[in-house]
């Protein structure tokens, strides 16, 4: 027998009651998401495409190390710093070289400061291109991200000129580097600050009119400046946010009171302001490198580490003929060094924002208590309560622009 | 505008606080004191919101453990003020039957993260605080690692011990 069937028109709902479109839908984003670049988890809920509310996991690759710091000797602590944010290790090291010198009494010569500078300017360069070819990607532009990491590993082969590594770097050592600059590698950091600038000015090019990305990144996710401090975010996120707040410019070190250089500041606070204020950051650590350059020029040569012979190790071949040399070589090498009881603070300006050190000795081989500030773990305390109310793919391109470092996020 | 210098800082809190603020030191030239637990978010509160002295950034929370002291567990807050450029170091000495502390989470939405940190590594108990489970370690851990009887490595190892090198 037959049965007329019932036809539904396309308007109608499928579901009378209960429908499955009115609930939430719980979605893990990560914790390894080719959109997240590192190891983050997010559980969101979501309507539609809408992101509701939402709680981020962290601590995937914590590798504690604070406790392992606090039973190793202070120059034994630099490649662990190197694994904080690896997008930049080269402004960790100096970070932590300064701490220790700060707890010394260490006097450091101008020539090396100078050095230092030059590092870590060329690093935040090496950090700011990741993140903002990163973004230019996560909004669809790829080919930006390749036309300026080739001068990324342009940097990567300076530093392998320096301190023989690319990525993990532990350069320098404590009271200065561990050898001089080679001419190689101020030829090449000549020839860097030649062939970056139009290749920057090109890949600015690419998004800073173009509509499809201003349509994409502006009023994203855009903060206040009030709520931005009351997160205690640093770098160039708050500084995006119209707060000119740079640890270079308030508590300078290595001689940064030295340089000519702006801070850039946005007005908006939002992930076109953060990507702006970066470029623009690029273009200030040309000048600042420049104008390095220059005043080493003017220094005494061949001055690569202060005269601390107890702090600071000999040169090998003193090691087996004098014995003043051997006594210090040893005293180091076993942390046998006078470290006075005081406890440290000592900031510096990392590619993401205020990197400090807090550092309690107790006159022991090793630090009492190290703590890191880092600001990846700071900034990113906000991107689950900013994120509700945008879309799936506004949160992933805002979460490129805070550029949170996995190892510096957990440390 | 007058400068503010970490004596004006140290007048200012003492006519508020009168012996609630002790032992005061600048090691480095950071202003280090000292307070006690039911007076640490009246005195934060105090500094943030003076107008002149401003301090307005919260930097860093952590705690350090001295198991040799009576009180154990030193919370220590770092904050900065913007517009003076000071930083000031505030420490509260806590005990370890009573591991208890203010939240500082309802002055600054950045204090949330530090504290869970400082409550996953050292299990101090931030009262009040919105959400304090453990942020680095896996929740199941069981112990609170960065104090210091958990050892880093096998604790029967001597040959590292400071007594052989003459401490």
């Amino acid at each position: 027998m037959s049965k007329p069937i019932t036809r539904i028109s396309s308007n109608a709902p499928v579901f009378e009651d209960n429908d499955p479109q009115e609930d939430l839908i719980t979605l893990n984003i990560g914790p390894t998401h080719p959109a997240t670049h590192g190891v983050f988890q997010n559980v969101v809920q979501i309507d539609g495409e809408r992101i509701v509310g939402g709680v981020s996991t962290i601590g995937y690759i914590h590798r504690a190390f604070e406790k392992i710091a606090e039973h190793r000797p202070y120059y034994q602590i630099t490649p662990l710093t190197d694994r904080l944010n690896y997008c930049s290790s080269p402004i960790n090291n100096m970070g932590w070289h300064m701490t220790v010198e700060k707890l010394l009494d260490i006097e450091i010569p101008k020539r090396v400061q100078y050095m230092r500078v030059i590092v870590m300017e060329l690093a935040r360069i090496a950090d700011h291109i990741i993140c903002n070819g990163i973004l230019g990607v996560d909004t669809g532009a790829f080919s930006g991200f390749l036309y300026v990491m080739q001068e990324r590993e342009f940097i990567y082969e300076i530093y392998e000129e320096i301190c023989g590594a690319r990525l993990t770097t532990n350069i320098g050592r404590i009271g200065g580097f561990e050898r001089d600059f080679n001419d190689v590698a101020f030829e090449k950091i000549r020839e860097f600050l030649v062939r970056f600038p139009p290749v920057l000015k090109e890949f600015q090019e690419l998004f800073d009119r173009n509509r499809i990305f201003i349509e994409r990144t502006s009023n994203v996710a855009a903060v206040t400046p009030e709520q931005a401090l009351d997160y205690s975010w640093s770098g160039p996120i708050l500084r995006a946010t119209g707060v000119d707040y740079d640890v270079r410019a308030h508590s300078p070190y290595c001689s940064y009171e030295e340089f000519d250089f702006d801070i850039p500041v946005g007005t908006n606070g939002d992930v076109y302001d953060r990507f702006m204020v970066r470029n623009e950051e690029m273009w200030q650590s040309m000048r600042i490198i420049e104008q390095a350059l220059e005043k080493i020029e003017k220094e005494p040569k061949g001055v690569f580490h202060a005269d601390v012979p107890a702090f600071y190790l000999p040169p090998k071949e003193q090691v087996y003929t004098n014995m003043e040399a051997l006594i210090y070589h040893f005293k180091i090498v076993m942390g046998e060094w006078d470290a006075p009881k005081e406890e440290v603070y000592q900031a510096v300006e990392g590619a993401n924002g205020e990197l400090g050190f807090y550092l309690i000795s107790d006159g022991g081989r090793t630090p009492y208590r190290l703590h890191f500030r880092r600001p990846s773990f700071i900034n990113y305390q906000m991107f689950a309560p900013m994120s509700s109310g945008m879309l799936i793919s506004d949160a992933i391109i805002n979460m490129s622009s805070l550029n949170v470092i996995a190892g510096e996020l957990d440390a | 505008m007058d400068k503010l210098t970490n004596q004006l800082v140290i007048s200012k809190l003492q006519a508020t606080f009168g012996d609630k603020v002790y032992n005061f030191s600048e090691p480095k030239g950071l202003l280090t004191l000292e307070t006690d637990r039911e007076t640490i978010i009246d005195l934060l509160m105090l500094i943030k919101e003076d107008e002149f002295m401003q301090f307005i950034y919260l930097t860093d929370i952590t705690a350090v453990h001295y198991p040799e002291l009576e009180k154990e567990y030193a919370v220590v807050y770092h904050v900065h003020s913007l517009i003076h450029n000071v930083r000031i170091r505030i420490k509260v000495f806590i005990t370890a039957s009573d591991p208890r502390i203010p939240t500082a989470s309802f002055l600054w939405n950045g204090a949330n993260w530090m504290e869970r940190e400082t409550y996953d590594f050292f299990g101090i108990q931030f009262e009040g605080h919105p959400d304090l489970r453990r942020i680095l370690n896996m929740d199941d851990l069981g112990v609170f690692p960065m104090r210091k009887e958990y050892p880093l490595e096998d604790p029967n190892r001597v040959d590292k011990k400071d007594f052989y090198f003459g401490r």
